[in-house]
């Protein structure tokens, strides 16, 4: 029998998805970034099914159990509810609050920052100093000003958050698009019939995504952060919210005898904020080739 | 009033573009006219910066405006005033009437997307065809101009394909327009290594007996001039100098500029044996303070006082062959010598 040699040898290219997982998993800080993000996601998606108890139902017998006892792997607060359930169900909060909040200054910055370089003149010039000026307010003010129009709500301090972050993704995309916009391929597509939407936004866009995930990315992480400080100041999710904030104000007279209902909700932050900029910043290095080596 | 013959495809008249900049008005093209038969190549040479490229891109219409702005003429494109239509009609015109070619396979194709889904996308949008149609469409093309396995290839992306193979991509993608008439390719080889060039001009060859299309060559090199051209324009710092078939430019260059063009280029016979290779004396003029005379006369040998001072009118030197220069008859006269 004869085999055939002229068989063709086919090497698979990899897609810009496989590149990056490949370059990925040599990071190790993105990766234990994108571990901590995957197990505190997975806890959003299944709380229920994987917390013990009911987050809201009070035992007073067993107030303020400490750690490992009485079945209570992380004790209880000081109304008698499972610290574990409350942190699993404010795993569930903190994540819609990132996505959401990050969703809103996403769509309204990407909308405002291609659009403002693409046409460029008055238009951008107007724009761009409305930005400036929401840029000229402290961040956490602009938030708390927003929230107090709005009223106190959870959704409404996730609005606020979102509107108080547009101006930085507007400037990032902004800046992205300056400098794609005048590429050969945006020139060969208007030659073939493109017009300014599919410009815009199939054929520019693409091209300035890496900056803006990875600004994303980080944005997760602080508005979560910034949630928590709004809750905290009562301006966020109300009682009896299993939000992390919320949390540790309203525990906050019991650091001294009984520190970990303070203290837990205090470390969820603080891993789910580290996770976002671990994975975050693993991403900037990866999706920028010059950073690669 | 119009004069537009049945044949003619293209016909630019008199046309003057200028960029306002801040140190002042460019013109970058003036009193241009050119007219393409269907079915012609011609080829426009000249230098960087001569307003080749800004003519090309006046057809349709893809000079920023502002700066850049239309100061008089006509571009009649099968009688049709290209500079007359609104925005939409522009558009449309755009990838399927005329299409364009570019000058950097590097750059004109979008990094993030698939060569195929990039070539799929033109049939998509002018023609409204299914995804799956219009990559079936896609290696077709593919086919067309040679790209070896193309099935594999319309999957890849720009990176990872070679020069000339992107540039391959690039003139299928042009010819993905529903009725190509008018190719325009704006330096197709000036990117690509000597072998490669003399492919993609094969290819384009071939292309034009295959489909019946007018081919608007830019370059600065004569040797794709001689290879391609049907007729050859030949500007200078925005001007029409010459004008003629491809024959006469070679065998009866009247106009001191191309004379100079030709006597640089290595291939010339008179470098037979080796010595240095002659060249044009001297830099393009400043546009911005460019006066009314030929703006060739300060490099030019046979300048006198009359060059400085005015444009030539046109000398028809026969029915094919014209040339603006006032001297035109002392280049003949030392060319015989």
């Amino acid at each position: 029998m004869e085999t055939d040699i002229h068989e063709e040898i086919i090497i698979a290219d990899p897609t810009p998805l496989q590149e990056t997982w490949f370059h990925l998993k040599k990071n190790k800080a993105a990766m234990v970034g994108l571990g901590i993000i995957t197990i505190f996601v997975l806890m959003a998606i299944f709380a229920p099914l994987i917390s013990p108890y009911d987050p809201n139902a009070q035992v007073i017998d067993d107030r303020k159990t400490p750690m490992f006892t009485d079945g209570y792997i992380l004790g209880t607060d000081d109304l008698g509810r499972d610290m574990l359930s409350r942190l699993i169900y404010g795993a569930r909060i903190s994540m819609t609050i990132g996505v959401v909040s990050v969703g809103i200054s996403l769509v309204f910055g990407i909308l405002i920052g291609v659009t403002s370089a693409y046409f460029g003149g008055v238009y951008d010039k107007i724009v761009m100093r409305l930005i400036d000026i929401m840029l000229a307010f402290p961040y956490i003010l602009l938030t708390i000003v927003i929230v107090s129009l709005l009223g106190p709500s959870l959704l409404n301090a996730m609005i606020a958050i979102g509107i108080s972050q547009i101006p930085r993704y507007a400037r990032v995309v902004r800046a992205s698009v300056l400098a794609e916009k005048e590429a050969d391929y945006v020139l060969a597509e208007r030659a073939l019939g493109a017009r300014d939407t599919e410009l815009m936004f199939l054929t520019i866009l693409p091209n300035c995504l890496s900056p803006t995930i990875v600004q994303a990315t980080l944005g997760v992480g602080e508005a979560i952060l910034s949630s928590a400080g709004l809750s905290f100041l009562g301006l966020g999710a109300q009682p009896p919210t299993p939000e992390w904030g919320l949390m540790i104000a309203s525990s906050k007279e019991f650091i001294t005898n009984a520190w970990w209902i303070v203290t837990l909700p205090g470390i969820a932050i603080l891993l789910a904020v580290l996770g976002f900029n671990l994975f975050g910043d693993g991403l900037r290095d990866i999706l920028d080739p010059k950073m690669r080596n | 009033m119009e004069t537009v013959k049945q044949e003619t495809l293209l016909e630019i008249d008199n046309l003057n573009f200028s960029f306002k900049t801040q140190r002042g008005l460019v013109r970058a093209v003036r009193d241009l006219s050119i007219t393409i038969k269907k079915g012609e190549t011609l080829t426009l040479v000249g230098e960087s910066g001569c307003g080749k490229s800004v003519t090309a891109h006046a057809i349709n219409q893809l000079n920023p405006m502002p700066p850049g702005r239309v100061d008089s003429g006509r571009i009649l494109f099968n009688g049709i005033d290209l500079l007359q239509l609104k925005k939409g009609e522009i558009e449309k015109m755009r990838g399927t009437q005329i299409s364009m070619i570019f000058q950097e396979p590097m750059t004109a194709l979008n990094p993030v997307f698939t060569v195929g889904s990039q070539i799929a996308d033109v049939f998509m949008t002018h023609q409204g065809m299914g995804k799956d149609e219009a990559m079936a469409r896609a290696v077709e093309l593919f086919h067309l101009v040679k790209i070896p396995a193309p099935e594999r290839r319309i999957h890849a992306y720009p990176h990872q394909l070679s020069g000339g193979m992107r540039q391959r991509a690039m003139i299928a993608m042009a010819l993905a327009s529903p009725e190509p008439g008018l190719m325009i390719a704006d330096e197709p080889t000036t990117a690509l290594d000597v072998t490669i060039q003399a492919q993609i001009l094969d290819l384009l060859g071939d292309l034009k007996q295959q489909i019946d299309m007018s081919i608007l060559l830019i370059t600065h090199d004569m040797g794709v001039v001689a290879e391609m051209a049907d007729r050859v324009v030949v500007m200078y710092a925005g001007r029409k100098v010459e004008e003629s078939d491809v024959n006469s430019i070679f065998n009866d260059p009247r106009h001191p500029y191309t004379l100079g063009l030709l006597n640089s280029l290595p291939s010339n016979p008179k470098y037979k044996q080796a010595k240095r290779l002659e060249a044009i004396t001297g830099t393009v003029p400043d546009l911005l303070t460019i006066g009314d005379g030929c703006p060739f006369a300060n490099r030019c040998a046979y300048a006198t006082d009359i060059c400085r001072s005015s444009f030539p009118s046109m000398s028809e030197i026969n029915k094919d062959h014209s040339v603006w220069c006032h001297n035109h008859e002392s280049v003949k006269r030392e060319k015989a010598q």
